[in-house]
Formats: structure tokens, C-alpha cells, sequence
């Protein structure tokens, strides 16, 4: 019977969940060779970590060297004390901007990437011919994508969390907002090491999010070369809503 | 051999196969030919179940393809190559490495007994110097016959084949059937090919199945083919005037 109007919203969003959680059944089974699966492995984490850890640096830097600025710029209120700014840079850093602003960068870098791969892999035939010779191809291609990415994303995460705040220090030497001595003082003041684990328990939430969900719309693509493209586009959007709305959740559990 | 018996597919409300029935010889090259979207590639698909059919049954040497679950598919596609349209070589791998592929999986064997393999096969279908090339890097009719020879590297017993000379030129293409037929008859496989390249038809096929709107609508061989009347099999048979020409000359 064919479903119309709002049914058929509810549906097809029910359908494609279901299909999300059946991909993830498919994939999380022992792979056929082991020594396989990790030279896959190894090369995702080249492909996810290592190929991003430029553009991760140079963010993070910048990111930092302006929440400095603009926090000396707002914290001119004698009443604030003169580390604030440190200390402002560092738990931005920490809690929000390392975690969450890098993995949405990666899902544009990464997830745009596992998507026109494995949608290519689908419309080229180069899926089915791995059916055929008897490999489960949700196993063989998803799982290295998704391992890696848990894996390696939380290191990036920290490498950010190091060069943010490495930046907030170049930016208060380069431009003088504030003294470095008073910098160092804030970014050691009162540290509450719980947010490394609660930044570190995102990144991997938000890396199996984005690896995932940017398979599943790859592997799903279906035509030519411009349902490629818009599978590239679905995994992104969807990714990014799923992070900001994970990162909410988490935040709630975390933090609270 | 492979025996079909009424198989039916149906997308959505369109019928797409109806109760097809065919017997596809071992150590024969068995040609499916009709129209494009007569319901060929699905029929093909139906068969490597690629695609579920609705009703009808599959049976591979007697073994009932259609009843068999997940794993035991798994293991009886190890029994199966497959030339895809394009080729469907792996971008990431080298010519060699693509042969590798299915034996490194699946095969009990050392790496160096694996690469033996893997060059037997690449000159069995003339390759040679070719190992260490990414796909991008060779001409359509070589990456065939990559794909022939990574079909053929688990020595399978059963060989499809969909249009394996769509985008050659016709004596690459002359080269790829009979490659085809060779190593039908060399390594005794049932081979199915797909096509609906008249040339390709008379120069390999040793059964014929017509299908038609998704139904079977004549089968026979090479000379039942030159002699029918079947009007709808005529019509496709007969379509270009180089085929034409042919048929009178062979009344005169």
C-alpha cells in the first residue's frame, strides 16, 4: 500500500535507520583474515589521521591564537583576573573547540571522502565483484574505516588540544594582548584534568558518527557519478547534524 | 551446469522477469541475448544473487542456490568469476594485485605460490608487463582481460560475463570471446555471457536464450538462429543491415 504526506517522511526516515543499524550488524563480524583487515586498518588510519593532521594544525593554531584575542579583548573588566584569558583559551580548547570544531572539519574532509569512495566502489561494480568472489563487503571496507577512525581521530583531537593552546601563547607573543608569562599562569590555573577524558569520550563518539554514517551513505549511493556526489553531500549534512546533536547529549552526561 | 526453473523478479509494480527457465551447459559458452532492458543483467544478477528473485529456483550442479543462507552463498561464490561491464577492477591495486585479490582471501596458499598463480593467469590472457600498472593506467580491452584473469584465479566452475564487449573496439572485441570461449573449454566452466553484440553471438555462443520483455522467448543455437521465423527474435537478430545482407546472402 503506498504511504503519502507525513507517513512517508516518518517512514523513509524509519527505513534509513534501519538500514544504518543493519549496516552496522553486517559490518561489526570477525573479518575473514585478520592480517587483511590490518594492513585495511592500516592504511584508513593513514588515510583518516594522518592525511588530516595539516589541516588539524593549522586550525587548531588559529583557533586558539584568536580565542586569546578576542578573550583579552572582552576581559578588559578590571574586576576579571589577569590569567582569565589563559584560562578561557585552554577550557575552550578543551571542552569545545578541539573535540567538536575538528570533527566537523573532518567530516567535511574525511566523511566527504569514505562517502565518493565507496559510492564510486557501488556505482563502478567494484561492491558487487567483491560480493561475488564471496567477501562481505560491508565487513571488508566499512569496519577498517570505522576501527581507524575511533582509533586515530581522538589523537588528532589531542594534537589540537596541544597546538590550540600552543597557539593562544604564539598570538599573546606576536601581538601583545596579553604578557606570555600571564598566559602560562592561566592556561595552568586550576586544571581539571576530567576534560581530556570528556573530550577524548566525544571525539571517539563523534569519530565512529562520522565514519559511519558517511559509509553508509557511500555504500548506499546508487546511478552515476552525481548520486555520488550527492551521497558526498547527505553524509555530510547528516554527520554534522548527528555531532552537534550528540555533542549536546554528551555535554548533558559529561558535564553534569 | 546450471538449471533455472521459473524465475520471476518484479521492481515495484513492474515485472521485470517472468518465469524463465533455462539449462545452461558445463564446458559450453551459454549466450543470454535480447534488447536492452529486456531483463538480461537482472536475470544475471538474479542468478550470482545479486538481487532476490520473487519465485523460481537456482540450482548450481543440484545444489539449490535459492534455499542456500547467507554463509553458504558466501562459500559457493568461491565456485563463481564474474566479468562485470566495466571491468570493476580496484582502483587502489595494481593489475597484480587485483589478480592476488581472491586468492589471498581465499586460497590456502604461500605468497609466492599465490603470485605464480597470479602471472599464470595474467599470461593466460596475454598480459604480460602489465603486473605493476593501477587500473587508470591501462586501455578498457586490457582491464578485461585483468578482469578475466581475476575471474579465472580460483579456477572457478562457473563463469558470467555481462557484455563483455561493451566499449571495445571489434577486434579487441573478437580477442575477449574467444578468450572466453578458450577458457570455457580449457578449464571446463558453464559460462554465461550476456550480450547483445550479434558478432560476439556467432562467433562463441553454443546455446542461445532469447529473452524477450522478460520472458524466454526462443532458445536454440547457431543455426536454429539463422533459421528461425520467431518474429520478435528476427526483429533484433536482423536490426542492423550488415545482418541483414547476411541472411540474404546465406538464402541465395
Amino acid at each position: 500500500m503506498p504511504i503519502f504526506g507525513k507517513n512517508a517522511v516518518m517512514f523513509k526516515i524509519f527505513k534509513q535507520f534501519g538500514e544504518y543499524f543493519f549496516m552496522l550488524r553486517k559490518t561489526f563480524t570477525r573479518p575473514q583474515k585478520m592480517k587483511i583487515f590490518f594492513r585495511r586498518f592500516f592504511d584508513e588510519v593513514e588515510a583518516i589521521g594522518l592525511d588530516s593532521l595539516a589541516i588539524v594544525a593549522i586550525l587548531s593554531v588559529f583557533m586558539g591564537a584568536v580565542i586569546l584575542i578576542q578573550s583579552a579583548y572582552n576581559f578588559s573588566n578590571p574586576l576579571i583576573p589577569a590569567y582569565a584569558e589563559g584560562v578561557a583559551t585552554r577550557d575552550s580548547m578543551l571542552l569545545e573547540f578541539s573535540p567538536t570544531i575538528i570533527s566537523l572539519i573532518l567530516v567535511g574532509k574525511v566523511g566527504s571522502s569514505i562517502a565518493s569512495e565507496l559510492g564510486t566502489m557501488r556505482v563502478t561494480e567494484q561492491i558487487d565483484a567483491l560480493e561475488i568472489m564471496g567477501v562481505d563487503p560491508m565487513n571488508y571496507l566499512v569496519l577498517p574505516k570505522i576501527v581507524a577512525g575511533v582509533f586515530i581521530i581522538p589523537f588528532l583531537i589531542v594534537i589540537s588540544m596541544f597546538l590550540g593552546v600552543y597557539g593562544g601563547y604564539l598570538a599573546s607573543l606576536l601581538t601583545g594582548a596579553i604578557s606570555p608569562g600571564r598566559y602560562i599562569y592561566g592556561i595552568q590555573y586550576d586544571f581539571v584534568p576530567y576534560y581530556i577524558f570528556y573530550a577524548l569520550v566525544k571525539s571517539a563518539v563523534f569519530a565512529f558518527i562520522l565514519t559511519s554514517v558517511s559509509s553508509f551513505h557511500g555504500y548506499h549511493a546508487q546511478g552515476g557519478a552525481l548520486e555520488v556526489g550527492k551521497s558526498s553531500t547527505k553524509a555530510v549534512v547528516y554527520s554534522t547534524i548527528a555531532i552537534i546533536f550528540f555533542n549536546l547529549v554528551l555535554t548533558k552526561l559529561l558535564l553534569n | 551446469m546450471i538449471e533455472v526453473a521459473n524465475i520471476s523478479k518484479k521492481f515495484g509494480d513492474r515485472q521485470v522477469l517472468s518465469e524463465v527457465s533455462m539449462y545452461l551447459e558445463t564446458g559450453k559458452v551459454n549466450m543470454v541475448i535480447g534488447q536492452s532492458g529486456a531483463g538480461k543483467s537482472v536475470f544475471l544478477k538474479c542468478l550470482v544473487g545479486l538481487l532476490q528473485t520473487d519465485l523460481g529456483e537456482i540450482h548450481y550442479d543440484r545444489r539449490n542456490f535459492t534455499e542456500m543462507n547467507y554463509q553458504q552463498k558466501k562459500e559457493l561464490r568461491q565456485e563463481i568469476g564474474m566479468l562485470f561491464q566495466g571491468a570493476a577492477l580496484f582502483d587502489s591495486l595494481t593489475v597484480e594485485q587485483n589478480v592476488v585479490f581472491p586468492l589471498e582471501l581465499f586460497a590456502k596458499m604461500s605468497k609466492s605460490e599465490r603470485l605464480d598463480r597470479a602471472n599464470f593467469c595474467l599470461q593466460r590472457v596475454n598480459l604480460i608487463n602489465a603486473n605493476n600498472l593501477y587500473p587508470d593506467e591501462i586501455s578498457g580491452g586490457m582491464k578485461k582481460r585483468v578482469a578475466i584473469a581475476r575471474a579465472i584465479a580460483m579456477n572457478p566452475k562457473y563463469l558470467f560475463c555481462d557484455e563483455p564487449n561493451s566499449g571495445l573496439d571489434p577486434q579487441t572485441s573478437i580477442v575477449i570471446d574467444n578468450l572466453i570461449k578458450e577458457i570455457t573449454q580449457e578449464f571446463n566452466m558453464t559460462t554465461v555471457v550476456i550480450s547483445h553484440d550479434m558478432n560476439s553471438v556467432m562467433e562463441i555462443s553454443d546455446n542461445i536464450f532469447f529473452i524477450y520483455s522478460g520472458q524466454k522467448w526462443w532458445e536454440g543455437n547457431k543455426q536454429d538462429l539463422l533459421t528461425t521465423d520467431n518474429k520478435e527474435l528476427c526483429d533484433f537478430v536482423y536490426a542492423s543491415s550488415f545482418m541483414k545482407e547476411f541472411k540474404k546472402s546465406q538464402n541465395r
